[in-house]
């Protein structure tokens, strides 16, 4: 046998593996809203707490027809990408801050690991009274919520990039700012990239938690609505809406990992 | 009168622990065109005292003076340093990594990289990341790199440590080559005496804690003249390989 075929063979053996994990994939999907469909409607969980995907199914045809779900989804989408966004490049900024003045660094450590240790989430009822319940305090819910833990990491990764590196700038006469520019930052972007990926997940609980307290708009609202009206079609619902977002989120997030980290 | 003048250069390196004294009363002069090596046993201030004379921090005591300039003082003097590893920026292109040092000095040439991959006898690789190349064939785009900025001094600091036998003897020839077509001044920091004696016109042996100028050796012009590969060959190498060693043995106990 030749090369060639034993190359094909491998890559036949390749294709056929990962149609059976697609195939598994797809099997766990349908058996989960079958075995959810069959066990409400036999009762064996409650229908009115679980609900079922036909009822959620339904409900959601119907607030798409009624045009009120598309709101609902592009506020909580809106909030959500720009608390991630404002977090993590406030996060950028103020560890290039930290970086810059490493006396300003020595200062601040205790209160970042305050800061960081503190459940971001219970400063949402100051936000709102400071800031007026409205979009602003939610996402700045969103952003906060990320934006100390980016800090220290982004911070921790600049800090530990190789010195042999600004060494070769420095004998280049770089200034601080083309060292940070050409060496600094670009030797973090693996690091920034992967605390968006966390930080995908942390302004979604912050937009959520925000939308429960202000209560008038959003996938939050619809839950924390459900729940008061006890309707838990609604709640499970807007899980589902969440899910599908915050996935294609963090694809998005992985898309661009593999645009900007050219050489890995 | 001398291109290169160290001048009662002492070092002492600052810690919490401990002050530790690197460099002690050094005091040497290189001519233009003029190839040294600085060889000695580990820590005896051999990278300090290039960091020093490259301008990357200022010595406790003492002065260091290119045609006649302050190191410290002149931010337009060019110096080559070239470190054990190449250190090219994984994220730039071979292109991007060679004329990094123009770009950050202002004076972007892009032709430039073409030549001098030529130059150091590697194919036309600009468009390729470091990956994809060779530890020897990064050293080579580490010294296009080096060489771009045209700088005034070269100083060498184990450039060829990290590297495979065969790979080392031919980059020797290449730089030493280079080196005397460009009529450059250079230092080269080595752990191997053999290195040394092919490449260099001096040698200066340091011994340790604290580092001290120890003895300066001048290698015969019959072998300046040859290249390093060639060197290794010649009569005269290996008495002066003896000489050195025995100093160099003496210093270590
Ligand atoms: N950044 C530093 N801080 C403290 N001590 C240092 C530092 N760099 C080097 N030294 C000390 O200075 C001495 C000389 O080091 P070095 O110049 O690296 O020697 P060599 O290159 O000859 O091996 C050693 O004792 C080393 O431990
Ligand atoms: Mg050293």
């Amino acid at each position: 046998m030749n090369n060639n075929k034993l190359h094909q063979q491998f890559i036949a053996s390749l294709v056929k593996e990962k149609r059976w994990v697609r195939f598994y994939q797809l099997l766990i999907l349908i058996a989960f809203f079958s075995l959810w469909e069959i066990a409400s409607s036999n009762r064996w969980i409650d229908p009115l707490i679980f609900s079922s995907p036909s009822k959620v199914y339904t409900l959601f045809i119907d607030n798409i027809a009624d045009g009120t779900l598309f709101t609902h989804i592009s506020y909580t989408l809106f909030e959500t990408v720009l608390g991630f966004i404002i977090g993590t490049l406030l996060g950028t900024i103020l560890a290039a801050i930290l970086w810059w003045s490493p006396f300003l660094s020595k200062v601040l450590d205790p209160y970042l690991v305050i800061l960081n240790a503190m459940p971001k989430v219970a400063l949402g009822p100051i936000l709102i009274v400071a800031m007026g319940p409205g979009m602003g305090s939610i996402i700045t819910m969103g952003a906060i919520i990320s934006v100390i833990i980016s800090t220290i990491v982004i911070y921790t990764s600049f800090k530990n990039v190789d010195a042999n590196y600004l060494k070769v700038l420095q004998t280049f006469n770089a200034t601080r700012l083309q060292m940070f520019k050409e060496a600094i930052l670009p030797a973090s972007f693996p690091t920034i990239i992967s605390t968006l990926k966390v930080n995908v997940g942390l302004s979604w609980v912050g937009v959520i938690v925000g939308e429960f307290l202000v209560s008038s708009k959003g996938l939050g609202y619809l839950i924390i609505y459900g729940f008061q009206v006890f309707n838990f079609n609604l709640v499970l619902m807007s899980l589902l809406i969440i899910a599908v977002f915050a996935t294609i989120m963090y694809q998005l997030v992985e898309l661009l990992e593999k645009k900007l980290i050219k050489n890995e | 009168m001398n291109f290169l003048n160290v001048s009662k250069v002492h070092h002492t390196y600052f810690s919490k622990e401990a002050a530790t004294e690197a460099l002690q009363d050094i005091n040497l002069s290189i001519n233009k065109g003029e190839f040294v090596s600085f060889i000695g046993p580990s820590g005896c201030g051999k990278t300090t005292l290039l960091s020093i004379i490259a301008g990357l921090f200022q010595p406790t005591l003492g002065t260091v003076k290119i045609e006649g300039q302050d190191v410290f003082e002149n931010d337009d003097l060019s110096i080559g340093y070239m470190l054990q590893q190449d250190y090219l920026f994984p994220w730039k292109t071979i292109e991007e990594n060679i004329t990094l040092g123009l770009k950050l000095l202002k004076k972007e040439n892009h032709s430039i990289a073409s030549k001098l991959l030529k130059d150091v006898g590697l194919p036309p690789v600009e468009k390729k990341y470091p990956r994809e190349l060779s530890g020897g064939m990064r050293q080579r785009v580490a010294l296009a790199r080096t060489l771009a900025v045209n700088p005034k001094i070269l100083l060498l600091d184990e450039p060829f440590s990290a590297l495979d036998y065969q790979s080392k003897l031919k980059l020797e020839d290449l730089v030493s080559e280079m080196l005397k077509e460009y009529n450059k001044t250079a230092i080269l920091v080595t752990h191997d005496l053999g290195e040394a004696i092919a490449m260099s016109d001096r040698i200066f042996l340091f011994s340790p804690r604290p580092g001290r100028l120890y003895k300066t050796f001048e290698v015969p012009e019959e072998i300046r003249n040859l290249t390093p590969f060639e060197a290794r060959g010649h009569s005269s190498y290996s008495s002066l390989f003896q000489l050195i060693w025995k100093e160099l043995e003496s210093l270590e106990q």
